[in-house]
């Protein structure tokens, strides 16, 4: 009879299935299966906004012809034209840039606003917390859209146009990124500073503490790290709510001026044509609707995804 | 009490989980028996499946994931597992109790205390409001509750964390069920608090004459309430004894290691623990062999091979072993 | 005589109770630690017992600087803990370390093993390079018992009690005198207990480590520790050797505390004479007045509701703060 250790190293390699934490967030994901699908046509319309680039300029785009105005969806123009005969294909395809760049970068200025506010209020707390929440919720009750709206009219006194990457562009594009990321944050900064409050009381944080690990160094390398999933989470959610917001303040003719199209100021004269030529709000609207859900649901997959409470996979 | 007939006995039982990482094999054919007016302390580490034993026998396994894949519980004649859930609700609360870990979450928190009790009361008696409310403050005061009456229009929050377990206790006394399960109610407690209620359970129970299945990890605990003790590992029952046999006479590797491993408090140290290599058991992969093999200090070849099966080596007790601890040698 | 490694003077801490948005004023304090002393000698393990709410994690906390102290000092190692900036705090932060209670929540779950033991090699530079630093992650987790190949793995791949022994090595990164450890294995199986105790000795025989052992677990305490503290309700009511504090306990909490650990033996349970305390633990913000535990002391007189009792030391050794304790 032989007594040996060997069934230990078994189990010792039975117990421990290496699973990063970006599998285990993988996992999670997967399972939801409109936060896929969302995935999925996000993905497709980043392919035709850009993509479509290759095929068609954006001098077609902002290319006028009133001798074809209004004409409905046809071979030459499958997306028909506007008012003023542009072709609405190109539009879309460039409006959609637009659109997404507006996007994104407004909530990349609304988290980094957020995530600023939110960490100084909530880990230092105390007076510094109580002016910072008060100014948040100050924001928090006045209604954006009319901050926008004042916004929007204030600083759109003579804008000169811009040029990027070799293209021009109207000023308004970067006026509308600005005011919607600083009328975004404050939501993201409660949410940023409910986390920062959590997690500094858990013990990780004075074990750090113990150590005498720096003060910035615990807010950036062990907090932030640690409340990241409700950021991405709001940032996702902010890309779609900066593409909506853009469409409503475009539609009232204060956002992004013409030639440039977004998706949103290509609907800004289409409600007075909403019978006699759908053309004009169906397609810009549709893409409206595709992306903003597209992203809801991408948002809501990684709200379940990066849970750190489900830690099963 | 030995002469007492069964009035519960466990055959058997399976339950598993089915989760995304895989089956879970958390019971795993456990069976014992009780007897009317017994304590039986159920003893095990997380993840031993006494918690999950109990719940099964309580119908309270929530299906999915949870399944009871086999075995019978039959209580007083009736197989509980063929039960309809109308007819399962009329012996939940009413003939066999239970009590929880944490007495916070079983209460609720915005329903005064004796409209908790007295809602017990009229789901299984034909009393009235008024007798409702005096039984419901004679069992307060049944439970060392100062002041009954009045407390019984107080919030749960209201009361101290000891308080709470000993309302707990009112609760399922209500009816005076034949049968008190108890799940770990004092791990939550303070040593000096959880004295207090191992004595008022010792008290009611021999006033009110229940039978009771306590669960605990704590050997300290079970040495001065049990009659007889089934040690669980990893789904399985290892030994079953009286009291006194499983402390002073233990027959399985894994009972044993666990009396090395405790400090006492009553005696001068001598030596170092004694600890229990290895870690707990993955109940995720199906057994095979004896499930304590990998970290058994006895363990052979045919431990790994071949799952011991729970029997009576001695009389009223029984172990699953392959190996006789005293001499080392096989069974 | 050596000059103790560790000294605590009438350490108090309170937490002030605020009320009012952007004014704030103080309404109250919940006094959760209220003068308490005693020195710690070099290589001994020191236990402090008592019941949730006694103030035992609040006091390790405080006497580390981890908490900034309301009245009071401790000296580690020369160092007055509470005054000490700049580079005598940073000496004192390398010097004394922490052992956490729950090995779920003292791991940043966003950092791989390698990260959370060599944060303290790098805080403190006590390395030249990653290479290096590397390389002592992998001996500070043999050490401790884990396999060295396991460094780039993250916290929730392991148990509960290889999860501690990560919360251990990082402890021993920065190769510190003094380690509280604050309730280290009650969030462990009973299996998974031994095998931690026993490897906090070993590692205290190999780098002559002292220890402040937090613990509400009596039989644990007296296994391990060679003097025991006990506080209640933030004050200390009993300090003596182990053995003698287990066997001729002076002051009546004591005694009721020790009745009330349950023994794994069926006999001895059967003949035990048990004192059991009426009520609950009365609360830190407003202690009763006296003695804090008169309300609920078998043996209190009409002097025990008045007078604060003094610590005394009725044997060598072996001090208490009753009015009625007597050799």
């Amino acid at each position: 009879m032989s007594v040996s250790d060997q069934p230990v190293n078994m189990i010792a390699e039975i117990e421990a299935p290496s699973l990063s934490l970006s599998d285990l967030t993988w996992r999670r994901f997967k399972r939801h299966k409109m936060a896929i699908a969302g995935l999925v046509v996000l993905f497709l319309l980043i392919i035709y906004s850009f993509g479509g680039a290759f095929f068609v300029t954006e001098k077609y785009a902002n290319f006028t012809d009133t001798k074809e105005r209004l004409q409905a969806p046809n071979a030459k123009h499958p997306f028909g034209t506007d008012t003023i005969g542009r072709d609405l294909l190109a539009r879309t395809i460039y409006g959609g840039q637009i659109s997404i760049i507006i996007g994104i970068t407004a909530a990349f200025v609304e988290v980094m606003i957020g995530i600023v506010i939110g960490a100084v209020a909530g880990y230092f707390g105390g007076k510094i917390d109580a002016v910072l929440m008060r100014f948040t919720e100050a924001m928090l009750n006045l209604p954006q859209l009319l901050l926008l709206i004042v916004m929007a009219k204030f600083f759109s006194s003579d804008i000169k146009n811009i040029e990027l990457f070799g293209r021009e562009f109207s000023g308004s594009v970067v006026v509308i990124i600005f005011i919607i990321g600083l009328t975004s944050w404050p939501y993201l900064a409660r949410i940023v500073r409910a986390e920062f409050l959590s997690i500094k009381e858990r013990e990780f944080i004075l074990a750090a503490r113990a150590t005498g690990t720096p003060t910035w160094e615990i807010i950036f390398k062990h907090i932030l790290p640690n409340s990241i999933a409700p950021i991405v989470v709001s940032a996702t959610l902010g890309v779609a709510g900066a593409i909506s917001l853009e469409a409503y303040v475009s539609f009232l003719g204060l956002g992004v001026r013409a030639p440039t199209a977004t998706w949103g100021n290509m609907l800004e004269n289409a409600y007075r044509y909403i019978e006699s030529a759908y053309w004009m709000w169906f397609f810009p609207g549709m893409f409206i609707v595709l992306i903003v859900l597209s992203i809801n649901f991408l948002g809501d997959g990684l709200r379940d995804a990066l849970d750190p409470r489900s830690r099963t996979v | 009490m030995t002469n007492a007939r069964k009035f519960l006995e466990v055959k058997d039982l399976k339950t598993q989980f089915n989760t995304p990482e895989g089956t879970v094999y958390a019971v795993n054919g456990v069976s014992f028996d009780l007897k009317e007016g017994e304590t039986l302390a159920v003893v095990g580490e997380s993840g031993c499946g006494k918690s999950v034993t109990m719940m099964s026998i309580m119908r309270l396994i929530q299906i999915p994931p949870g399944k009871i894949v086999g075995g019978e519980v039959v209580f007083r004649d009736t197989d509980l597992l063929q039960l309809s859930e109308e007819a399962m609700e009329q012996i939940r609360g009413r003939e066999i109790a239970m009590i929880f870990q944490d007495p916070m979450t079983s209460l609720n928190p915005v329903l005064t205390v004796g409209k908790q009790i007295t809602e017990t009361l009229r789901t299984h008696t034909p009393m009235t409001q008024e007798q409702c409310r005096a039984r419901a403050g004679a069992l307060l005061e049944l439970v060392g509750i100062p002041d009954p009456i009045k407390r019984l229009d107080d919030y749960p929050h209201q009361f101290s964390g000891g308080m709470r377990q000993r309302v707990m206790i009112a609760m399922s006394l209500a009816c005076t069920p034949s049968l008190l399960i108890a799940d770990e109610p004092t791990t939550a407690l303070d040593v000096t608090i959880q004295a207090q209620i191992i004595e008022l359970v010792k008290e009611l129970k021999k006033n009110v004459g229940m039978a009771m299945i306590w669960i605990t990890h704590d050997l300290g605990i079970v040495a001065g309430l049990a009659d007889r003790v089934i040690v669980m590992y990893a789904g399985y029952v290892v030994e079953e004894a009286i009291v006194d046999d499983l402390y002073e006479n233990t027959l399985h590797p894994y009972t044993l290691a666990l009396l090395q491993a405790l400090p006492r408090a009553d005696r001068r140290r001598d030596q170092s623990l004694k600890s229990i290599k290895g870690s707990p058991p993955n109940l995720l992969v199906e057994p095979r062999g004896c499930p304590f093999a990998p970290r058994c200090e006895f363990v052979r070849e045919k431990c790994i091979a071949e799952n011991p099966a729970l029997v009576n080596v001695e009389t009223n007790h029984k172990v699953a072993c392959w190996v006789d601890v005293k001499t080392g040698a096989l069974r | 005589m050596t000059e103790p490694l560790v000294r605590v003077e009438n350490l108090t801490k309170h937490f002030p109770i605020r009320k009012g948005m952007l004014i704030e004023r103080v309404v109250g304090a919940v006094q959760a630690v209220d003068s308490i002393s005693f020195t710690i000698e070099r290589g001994e393990t020191l236990g402090m017992v008592g019941e949730s709410g006694c103030g035992k994690t609040t006091a390790g906390r405080t006497l580390l600087g981890l908490y900034p102290a309301t009245s009071g000092r401790t000296i580690i190692d020369g160092h007055s803990v509470h005054e000490a900036r700049g580079s005598e705090l940073m000496q004192v932060r390398r010097k004394a370390q922490m052992i956490f209670q729950d090995p779920y929540a003292s791991l940043n779950p966003r950092w791989t093993v390698n990260s959370i033991v060599s944060e303290p090699l790098r805080v403190h530079k006590l390395l030249p390079n990653q290479k290096a630093r590397n390389e002592r992650v992998k001996e500070l987790l043999e050490l401790v018992g884990l396999n060295a190949r396991h460094i780039n793995r993250f916290p929730h791949e392991f148990s509960g009690g290889q999860r501690q022994r990560i919360g251990i090595a990082r402890a021993l990164a920065s190769e510190p005198l003094f380690i509280v450890c604050d309730e280290p294995i009650s969030a462990l199986d009973v299996s998974i207990q031994a095998q931690v105790v026993n490897l906090l000795e070993k590692l205290q025989d190999q780098l002559g480590l002292t220890y402040l052992f937090v613990a509400h677990d009596l039989s644990m305490v007296r296994h391990i520790c060679d003097r025991v503290a006990v506080m209640y309700l933030g004050i200390m009511v009993e300090l003596a050797e182990r053995d003698e504090l287990y066997e001729n306990p002076l002051h009546p909490y004591t005694k009721a505390l020790l009745s009330a650990v349950p023994v794994p033996d069926p006999r001895k349970e059967r003949e035990r004479k048990r004192v059991i305390l009426t009520g609950d633990v009365p609360s830190p913000i407003n202690p009763p007045s006296g003695c804090r535990f008169h309300p609920r002391c078998p043996i209190a007189v009409e002097r025990c509701k008045v007078d604060v009792p003094e610590w005394r030391e009725l044997k060598p050794g072996h001090h208490v703060a009753c009015h009625l304790a007597e050799n």
